[in-house]
């Protein structure tokens, strides 16, 4: 019976549980669901890592390649990220070209990893103004459960923690890269930006980490991207429903403490994988 | 009931340069070219640019919806077309101001107006309120959409690093700044219904 109820009134369905501060998971409002990371698992990639927060599952794989810097910037590499939302994940997506909500994810993401300065790009530079890495960070979300921005920024930087970029020396005489496969050193990580995201329920109730049913009842959403600073990298409010300042504030504090939860799980799984 | 609100923006301009055509005596054939192409420095780059458009109008359109009453018209699609004629700085919060005020002309519903503010942190803290292109590379760049009932925060996009305390110094800026914007609004629109 309450699965009819669901089915012809989803929102009063909702409604019911928001009022008891609870959610039809049995999370609190303010709970994430369970979040593991998987490093390393992609052996022919320079990096990766699979985050799944609750049912939304997202793979990140880093491949580094060679490229000749721009000429105004000639000691920067390239940090180029892409979200692929492959039909798999959910059937609202077809296959084809990037859909609208693929491209927007790859935009955060760019502007995430361009604000938070978590690679200092010219860290990627071996020799200016004639070779630079490039890397290129894969993020392929592989089940659409709603909160796609925070996993994907999750992966991307439990990913970049795992990229190991063997040392690269350029031959006077033959001008040639010689790439050193044996010497390997990780990227320096500088900042650590975590993404928290909430759902605006009828104009006033904030849910934190929305699956993809609270996501297509909400009235509007909000990401806030912090860094182990409490410096903000991205506060991405596409619209929707509107917030008072206060209401900002307590979803900042949120983030605060979801920061330090995803740290401590990041910190944990760095250290039981056994150096190479 | 379905309401879409497309929203295009075409923010590139293309310069061409074109020879003439072969003439007497002239042995070279017919060239052109187009400096926008030659100074793309990398593919992912032009990747990106066609991706920060579509970022912008999915940030645009969402707003609009959020204010339409979209239940008063079914099955309508209202289609808002940008276009930049010249861009000096804080072009979001311009593109947000003209789709309001395109709205308003259209006779849309809507159960509040909105308004974008732009503005600009130094590396020092200081607030530039609606940033010209050179402020917009200070450290950071706030776009708020605010609408008109409450002053609440509709829309944001962010560029650059910035602290809390910051943040709620730019919104409440912002707040105050959305007063004059709106009280334009209303003057522009009494002096265009007055005369008619």
């Amino acid at each position: 019976m309450a699965a009819g109820f669901k089915t012809v009134e989803p929102l009063e369905y909702y409604r019911r549980f928001l009022k008891e501060n609870c959610r039809p998971d049995g999370r609190e409002l303010g709970e994430f669901r369970t979040t593991t990371v998987n490093i390393g698992s992609i052996s022919t990639a320079d990096g990766s890592a699979l985050v799944k927060l609750g049912n939304t599952t997202v793979i990140c794989g880093v491949k580094a390649e060679f490229a000749a810097p721009s000429t105004d910037a000639p000691d920067k590499g390239y940090v180029v990220p892409n979200v692929d939302l492959p039909p798999l994940c959910s059937s609202r997506f077809r296959s084809g070209p990037p859909g609208e909500e693929a491209q927007v994810a790859s935009q955060f993401i760019a502007d995430v990893i361009e604000n938070s300065q978590i690679i200092q790009k010219e860290d990627l530079c071996i020799s200016p103004g004639k070779l630079v890495w490039v890397l290129y960070c894969d993020l392929i979300c592989l089940d659409y459960d709603g909160n796609i921005l925070d996993a994907c920024t999750f992966a991307l930087l439990a990913a970049l923690k795992n990229v190991q970029l063997p040392e690269v020396t350029i031959n006077e005489e033959t001008a040639l890269a010689e790439v050193n496969l044996k010497k390997k050193s990780y990227l320096n990580i500088r900042t650590h930006p975590v993404a928290t995201s909430f759902a605006v329920f009828d104009d006033t109730l904030l849910i934190v980490d929305p699956t993809g049913e609270e996501e297509h009842l909400a009235t509007g959403t909000l990401t806030i991207v912090m860094d182990e600073e409490g410096k903000l990298c991205c506060l991405h409010k596409p619209g929707g429903s509107g917030l008072t300042g206060a209401k900002l504030q307590d979803c900042m504090s949120r983030a605060v403490t979801r920061h330090k939860e995803v740290k401590k799980l990041m910190d944990e799984v760095i250290k039981s994988m056994k150096p190479k | 009931m379905e309401e879409e609100t497309h929203t295009d923006a075409k923010i590139r301009a293309e310069n061409g340069t074109g020879s003439s055509p072969r003439g007497p005596g002239c042995s070279l054939r017919h060239f052109a070219c187009e400096q926008n192409l030659l100074s793309r420095p990398d593919g992912s780059a032009s990747f990106l640019q066609g991706v920060a458009e579509k970022s912008r109008e999915r940030l645009i359109r969402n707003t609009c919806e959020a204010v339409v009453l979209g239940t008063l018209h079914p099955r309508t699609s209202i289609t808002v077309v940008l276009q930049v004629v010249s861009d000096a700085g804080s072009l979001l919060a311009c593109c947000l101001n003209a789709a309001c005020m395109a709205l308003v002309d259209a006779g849309v519903p809507m159960r509040a107006l909105f308004c974008g503010v732009a503005c600009a942190l130094d590396s020092d803290g200081t607030l530039v309120l609606d940033p010209t292109s050179k402020q917009e590379k200070a450290r950071a760049v706030l776009t708020f959409a605010l609408d008109s009932v409450e002053r609440k925060l509709l829309m944001s996009s962010t560029k650059g690093l910035y602290s809390d305390t910051e943040l709620q110094q730019c919104l409440a800026a912002a707040q105050a700044a959305s007063q004059h914007v709106f009280r334009f609004y209303r003057e522009s629109l009494q002096r265009r219904y007055s005369k008619s």
